[in-house]
């Protein structure tokens, strides 16, 4: 069993034998993925160990304390958090062996093709086809939403290979090379003026069969594992008061009396006492966590979320009067990273738009509360039984 | 009985980080389950609902099994002084209970309210012991819709006897002893035979309101008003949305059981999207004032710094969210919900008059713009 001290033993002898002053960042971050450190609850020889997760943070604590460079997470969150579970569970030694090291050292970005124009909510309906040619499968379609295509080797692709079964059954699994030239990537201008997403066009991809992940039409299944870990990370995290949205519309508040009126002052209130309430909810799930009793609450924050931070900016927005006429700037780019709460209020009130659709729509959220927690009965469906080319469009 | 909570205190500038329990420990579960069982066998709705139109509102038997067998009344006296020595946490857990059934005990009135007022005054250890026994019932002679740090009505005091009439006391009709507020500073108790008590008819069936009127009672002083009476309604008002969160999970539970069972259109309603989404939304609202109220409960438990925030963020939270649940319970009820004998009105009637006891959402707000430095224009 590897435990607490074993690990801090492991650490010291990498940094011992790879000093990061003298190493390279991307040599280092090689080393420690081969010396089982990079995911301690991954199995030996794939960056891990085989230890509880919850001992990762022993080793992060021993390499930060030395100043070693990290794999920079929040540039590869979608290989990190979504691919390399995926992969984990459901890939080939050999596709296990090829991909995770250059995913978790971020020599390779990855990208996710799941959304489609046609298919949003109602994921499983998607229409990129996959027809198989020899030991090749050959892709057509369009996905969009895609964040980090731009900047992706590879990327996880669901697609259709049967229409002739229901929605659910007729979808398999791939590894998508992004350097394929039937690869077309679009930047996806939004209402901040900003392009966060790409639209990706796919034509006559050719897939080797040695890169599908799991069998052949039970990419559904498999895709459950990839969305739940995109659910799992959001909301673990601990907020001082006034640690989201609400901070800076505070601040102004305080700082600018010139501002204030008498129905913005009852509409901060009302958002801060939320603002309050969603921290100390989010609190209270964590607690559950640590206690390993996680509750149903974990499906409610994003949609509490997503509508504080919408009311919130756009309070500020009509807070700040003439300055709230203007926009700090349009011109398009393409930003590494999003910070939600970067840039100034306009930018927040329209980003936060997205909040409510993003991983999932609060409508299609409130159905899964409704169904799962509350145990209410699904609305009848029309679609379950029917072969996928069957259904309306 | 509460674990230590870490409570890093409030720096000048720096963010606040409280660091609350918000969790239930082992011995409050075991303790909800014991409330559950006595107000399942003892406390039926149809029952409430007949007793509220008797002579006799209050459920005394219940009350009796609660205080005197149970220990409840005496959950916030420390055993030293006759009382059960546990905390505003175990007290919050008895309140969501009685909240949920809708109980008609005098528990936040008499074991809550009156007995913090005792605590704040010194020298009083008979009167104490006899509250947190359960065989005396207390009742602070302060309108329930006094929020903590508000104004109230005071008496005359004229040579040792008391004058003059309070109004909106709750479950004074059933008190032994009232703890009145005088117009010298000193809060005085008063046995209830003293005083005329003037039950009203009240929107709240459950918690019924009465007039106190004193011509020349004998009052024996117990200390300061007005430290008493704000250490009181606050303890009130934060263990308030513990019961305001037993009415909204009673609501909540009643509605979708009901939903999944009533059909209409060949098809249990509880399947139409436009109904999931409001329970499904009633549900968050819940989840939060859960967090909202365990907060206030344990910050009161642990005397923490941030506990007036604490206590004012649950009760500017708590009241729409009980009143909503009570709402939307009678809404999706259809025509049964509208009858005298379903029981919502009971909890919509409970639920309203909560809102406006221990000062209203609006006024905690307005206590929340000073203690958070986010004044008014």
């Amino acid at each position: 069993m590897t435990d607490a001290t074993e690990l801090r033993r492991r650490t010291q002898e990498l940094l011992a034998s790879h000093p990061p002053a003298t190493t390279g960042r991307l040599d280092f971050l090689r080393a420690r993925f081969d010396a089982g450190l990079a995911w301690v609850h991954y199995p030996e020889g794939l960056g891990g160990l085989g230890a509880p997760r919850s001992l990762q943070a022993v080793v992060d604590a021993e390499l930060e304390a030395a100043g070693a460079p990290d794999n920079d997470p929040r540039r590869i969150g979608i290989g990190l958090g979504m691919a390399a579970p995926t992969i984990l569970g459901f890939g080939t030694d050999e596709q296990k062996r090829r991909f995770l090291r250059p995913l978790w050292t971020g020599e390779e970005v990855w990208c996710q093709l799941f959304s489609e124009p046609g298919a949003g909510s109602d994921l499983a309906a998607l229409g990129t086809r996959a027809v198989r040619q020899g030991d090749r499968w050959v892709v057509n379609g369009q996905k969009v939403w895609t964040s980090s295509a731009h900047l992706a080797r590879w990327a996880i692709l669901i697609a259709r290979t049967d229409p002739d079964v229901p929605k659910h059954r007729g979808i398999t699994y791939f590894v998508c090379d992004m350097t394929d030239p039937g690869v077309e990537v679009r930047p996806l201008r939004q209402i901040t003026g900003e392009a966060e997403f790409n639209e990706v066009f796919l034509t006559d991809v050719r897939i080797p069969d040695a890169r599908r992940l799991g069998e052949i039409g039970d990419g559904w299944r498999v895709a459950q594992t990839t969305l739940m870990n995109e659910r799992v990370s959001i909301g673990g995290m601990r907020l001082p008061r006034e640690g989201g949205m609400i901070g800076p519309v505070a601040r102004t508040w305080r700082e600018r009396p010139e501002l204030r009126t008498h129905d913005h002052h009852q509409r901060l209130l009302t958002l801060w006492v939320e603002a309050e309430v969603a921290r100390l909810t989010g609190e209270r799930l964590r607690q559950q966590l640590v206690v390993g009793q996680p509750g149903p609450e974990g499906s409610g924050m994003k949609l509490t979320f997503a509508r504080l931070n919408q009311e919130i900016s756009g309070l500020e927005v009509e807070l700040l009067g003439e300055e709230g006429l203007s926009y700090d700037d349009w011109t398009m780019r393409r930003p590494e990273l999003v910070d939600f709460t970067g840039r100034d209020a306009g930018y927040r009130y329209l980003r936060s738009k997205g909040n409510s659709i993003e991983g999932g729509t609060s409508e299609v959220l409130l159905n899964i509360v409704a169904e799962r927690v509350l145990g209410l009965p699904a609305e009848p469906r029309t679609d379950k039984d029917v072969a996928w080319k069957d259904l309306a469009r | 009985m509460s674990p230590e909570s870490p409570e890093s205190p409030e720096s000048p500038d720096g963010p606040v980080d409280t660091r609350p329990d918000l969790l239930y420990t082992e011995e409050e579960d075991a303790l909800r389950a014991a409330v559950r069982d006595l107000l399942d066998d003892h406390c039926d709705a149809a029952g409430v609902i007949v007793r509220t139109e008797s002579d006799a509102p209050h459920d005394l038997e219940l009350w009796k099994a609660l205080s005197s067998d149970m220990g409840l009344a005496g959950l916030l006296v420390p055993e030293a002084r006759g009382g059960q020595g546990a905390t505003h946490r175990e007290a919050a857990v008895v309140l969501e209970e009685l909240g949920r059934a809708v109980a008609p005990v005098p528990y936040l009135t008499s074991a809550v309210v009156a007995t913090e007022a005792l605590l704040a005054c010194g020298g009083v250890e008979d009167l104490l012991a006899e509250l947190a026994s359960g065989r005396t019932i207390g009742a602070l002679a302060v309108a329930l819709n006094t929020a903590p740090g508000g104004p109230y009505k005071v008496v005359r005091q004229e040579n040792g006897t008391l004058h003059g009439e309070l109004t909106a006391i709750a479950d004074a009709a059933v008190a032994d002893v009232l703890l009145v507020p005088a117009d010298d500073g000193g809060l005085y108790a008063v046995d209830a035979s003293a005083a005329t008590v003037i039950p009203r008819v009240s929107l709240d069936l459950t918690r019924p309101l009465a007039k106190v009127v004193l011509h020349g009672a004998q009052g024996r002083r117990l200390g300061d008003a007005e430290p008493a009476v704000r250490r009181a309604l606050r303890a009130g008002a934060g263990l308030l949305a513990s019961e305001q969160l037993g009415l909204a999970e009673w609501a909540l539970t009643e509605t979708v059981r009901y939903l999944k069972e009533r059909r209409q259109f060949n098809r249990p309603v509880g399947g139409f999207q436009a109904l999931k989404h409001r329970l499904a939304q009633l549900w968050l609202e819940l989840v939060s004032l859960r967090a909202a109220a365990r907060n206030a409960a344990d910050a009161l438990a642990t005397g923490s710094d941030d506990t007036d925030v604490a206590v004012a963020v649950a009760q500017a939270y708590a009241a729409p969210v009980a009143v909503h649940a009570a709402e939307e319970a009678l809404q999706l009820h259809g025509g049964i919900g509208m009858t005298w004998e379903h029981p919502v009105h009971l909890y919509l009637k409970r639920a309203k008059a909560d809102a406006i006891a221990y000062g209203t959402a609006g006024g905690h707000r307005a206590a929340l713009a000073e203690l958070v430095d986010l004044p008014a224009p």
